[in-house]
């Protein structure tokens, strides 16, 4: 398990829990859903946000925010 | 037979080009407003469906889901979900980006199991095919039991159908809910219903979750009473739903969605991000970028905005002929087109910015905008998307508030709504013109020009109190609702230049007939307060100057002098003493308050009393004395009179757009006393330091 805050670009992962109640049932709204898979593609320079590329579509979120995300880390393919 | 009103309402994801087609059935035929009490636009629109039908339309701010976590989307689901709302649909057509379908047909499914009619508009459909997203649209529709039309809203395609299939389903009710929702909490729904007296388990469960329906009050109790037996907690219970709901969404579209490589598809989007959200290309594209903007605003308007003022004095100068003389005349000349023509004037610019912004906006760059200057001005209380506010506020405020509507967090808007008039704005520029030009010398300062140097400083104390005042009322404003970044990044594209367009013309209408109601009328009580004295002192003055040749100018001084506003300026000369100012200045400081650049007028007009030459007003205020002999304006009264010009909120326009972004008459109120008191103390402090 990993915290998707400290991943770097271009690594891969899959949802697996978001710790903040709010946070989580906005996530899951827009389809972050336990299972779902991402890959990082940018991050903001100054530890900005974080962008990650999910359900086809790209997620802009704060670090802040991004630290209450638990994610799988998967092996690149 | 008489035609039918139909209420159409336009829901869906953010981007999913929800304006695009609520532009393409209403055409012009559109209205903006505010929805009662808060600042969320509204915006409706007439539609023909057929000879004998006719829409409402209304376009509701996007949203996706219907738990709200915004203002907008708290509209968006009242809209939708209590019918005792005056916007209650007849029909929801929801539009769905098809590149993008598994998210909005969350939203949509939501509308499906509140057993609502509704219809699904698939945009964009051509382009998902081309990228190998290939949907089938006719198993889709008997997938979710309703009706699904492909469209392209931008080039118009299948808006006809979508018509044809909105006339046909005004009584189709979908057949069952997507989710059985009831099933997730064994009993507790089917008890939550008896309670509301609704058979509906969607909105019963929305109930449950502590969303305000119709009718709550009636049922609050008994239904918090029922969660609490059952050990229902609404954020874990919201939770399973969603998880479920979309676990059921994916079967669907395994089922109806050819998905092309979701990585190739972003390829495109990803080189041009390789360079404008580079750490350090990102930024000097954004800079360039802004520098074309206020180039924009502030050069390129002048040429139209010279145009409407020569417009506006031919006409006044037209209508003061061929009118009757009198006060009628007077009221209409100096009142009336005066304001309407200060009005009109700001119009080039809010074109030109809201043309830059619609167009960054639809292209999807400022998104990006925000993403690399998101970590920067959070610090400051304010967001990535205040830059475009608080750099147009150079230009003018008036449309740089405006601008600030693309904030999403209230607090973070409202911050950069009362730091924005700080900036040095281009009526400031003619003050700070003359003034500069009367007390600092011509002289070189470490090779650079003195006078040049000074306006630099005067713009940088702008920037600067406007970051410090909202690092002040970072802690001062309570938010409402925790302020998340969560945003998508849509993918670029050629904007839409008929939505650019529409922008354009919206904004200039909001401003025109919202904001020039309030200004048509200050200038109206300006107009009375310098057109009228107490008792017979203007005929007094008439008479004394009878038969003497060229004495326009004295007279119209020596009337302003003695006029209401004269007598104001007078008596708030105690008040303003300790700043250098005398009850000159203090006349003109009222009459800047149509606009700050009315100074320059006001003080070449009160300064020719009892001077026969015509010549230049700096070289005439160079020349004004004070009683022991001395120049009456040194570089103290210079300064502290410029301070007072930086600081102080003397700008009525601003004052009622800010009355109208806000909703109320509170902030345009303390922003007002804030900025004034700002520019009283500094003006103290440096006439009493320097003279």
């Amino acid at each position: 398990m990993k915290i998707l805050a400290y991943l770097s670009i271009g690594a891969k992962g899959e949802m697996l829990d978001i710790s903040d109640d709010l946070l989580e049932q906005k996530l899951l709204e827009m389809g972050c859903t336990p299972g779902e898979q991402f890959e990082v593609v940018r991050k903001a320079p100054f530890g900005g946000p974080i962008a990650i590329l999910i359900s086809s579509y790209v997620l802009s979120i704060r670090k802040e925010d991004a630290m209450s995300i638990k994610v799988k880390l998967l092996e690149n393919e | 037979m008489s035609s039918k009103t139909l209420k159409i309402a336009l829901a869906g994801n953010p981007n999913s080009g929800k304006t695009t087609l609520f532009n393409a059935l209403t055409g012009l035929k559109q209205k903006v407003g505010n929805y009662p009490g808060i600042t969320v636009e509204k915006k409706t629109g007439k539609a023909i469906l057929s000879e004998k039908i006719l829409a409402e339309i209304i376009d509701l701010p996007g949203t996706y889901s219907l738990f709200p976590k915004s203002m907008d989307e708290q509209v968006a689901q009242q809209t939708i979900c209590n019918n005792d709302n005056e916007d209650y649909p007849d029909i929801t057509v929801v539009i769905a980006d098809s590149t993008n379908l598994r998210r909005s047909i969350f939203l949509l499914t939501q509308i499906i199991d509140l057993n609502m009619v509704v219809v699904l508009a698939l945009n964009m459909v051509d382009i998902a095919t081309k990228k190998g997203i290939v949907i089938d649209v006719n198993l889709l529709s008997r997938e979710l039991g309703i009706p699904v039309v492909a469209i392209n809203a931008r080039q118009g395609k299948g808006i006809v159908s979508l018509k044809e299939i909105i006339i046909n389903s005004i009584d189709a009710k979908p057949k069952s809910p997507f989710l059985e929702v009831d099933k997730l909490f064994k009993g507790v729904i089917e008890q939550a219903n008896k309670i509301r007296g609704v058979e509906n388990n969607f909105a019963s469960f929305m109930a449950l979750c502590k969303q305000k329906l119709s009718g709550e009050i009636d049922y609050r109790c008994a239904l918090n009473q029922l969660s609490k037996k059952e050990e229902i907690i609404p954020e874990r219970a919201q939770a399973k739903e969603t998880v479920k709901r979309y676990a059921q969404i994916d079967k669907v579209i395994n089922s109806t969605v050819k998905k092309g490589s979701p990585i190739g598809k972003y390829m495109l989007t990803k080189k041009i991000d390789d360079v404008l959200i580079h750490p350090i290309l990102g930024y000097v594209v954004f800079l360039s970028i802004l520098f074309l903007l206020f180039q924009a605003v502030f050069s390129w308007s002048a040429y139209p905005m010279e145009l409407i003022d020569v417009l506006f004095t031919n006409l006044q100068q037209f209508t003061a002929d061929s009118m009757p003389k009198g006060m009628l005349n007077d009221l209409v000349v100096n009142g009336i087109l005066a304001g309407l023509g200060g009005i009109v004037i700001f119009v080039p610019q809010i074109a030109f910015l809201f043309a830059f912004i619609a167009f960054l906006e639809d292209t999807g760059y400022m998104a990006r905008v925000s993403f690399i200057t998101d970590k920067l001005l959070r610090g400051v209380g304010l967001n990535g998307r205040s830059i475009i506010p608080l750099l147009s506020g150079a230009a003018c405020a008036v449309p740089a508030i405006m601008s600030a509507r693309t904030i999403s967090s209230w607090k973070e808007r409202l911050i950069t709504i009362m730091v924005t008039p700080l900036m040095s704005c281009s009526a400031r520029l003619p003050v700070y013109t003359l003034i500069i030009s009367l007390v600092i010398p011509a002289d070189e300062f470490l090779g650079f020009n003195l006078q040049g140097l000074v306006m630099m400083v005067f713009y940088l104390i702008g920037f600067v109190s406007a970051i410090v005042i909202a690092f002040l009322m970072k802690f001062i404003i309570k938010s409402k609702g925790e302020s998340y970044y969560i945003m998508e990044m849509p993918s670029y594209k050629i904007p839409d230049w008929k939505t650019v367009l529409y922008t354009i013309i919206e904004k200039v209408k909001v401003f025109l007939f919202d904001a020039g109601k309030i200004i048509i009328a200050i200038s109206i009580v300006l107009w009375v307060l310098s057109s009228f004295a107490p008792g017979k002192k203007f005929e007094q003055i008439e008479q004394k100057w009878a038969g003497i040749e060229n004495a326009e100018m004295q007279i119209s001084s020596e009337k302003l002098e003695h006029s209401y506003a004269g007598i104001i300026g007078k008596s708030i000369e105690p008040a303003i003493k300790p700043l250098g100012f005398d009850w000159k200045i203090g006349i003109s400081l009222l009459t800047s308050f149509a606009a700050r650049e009315v100074f320059v007028g006001t003080m070449s007009t009160i300064y020719s009393v009892g001077d026969d030459d015509i010549r230049s007003i700096q070289k005439r205020l160079a020349d004004v004395k004070r009683q022991d002999g001395e120049r009456f304006f040194t570089p103290a009264v210079g300064i502290s009179l410029m301070l007072f010009y930086a600081f102080a909120m003397q700008c009525m326009s601003t004052l009622a757009i800010v009355y109208r972004e806000t909703n109320h008459i509170k902030w345009p109120i303390i922003q007002f006393l804030y900025m004034g008191v700002m520019a009283y103390l500094s003006s103290f402090i440096a006439f009493q330091l320097l003279s």
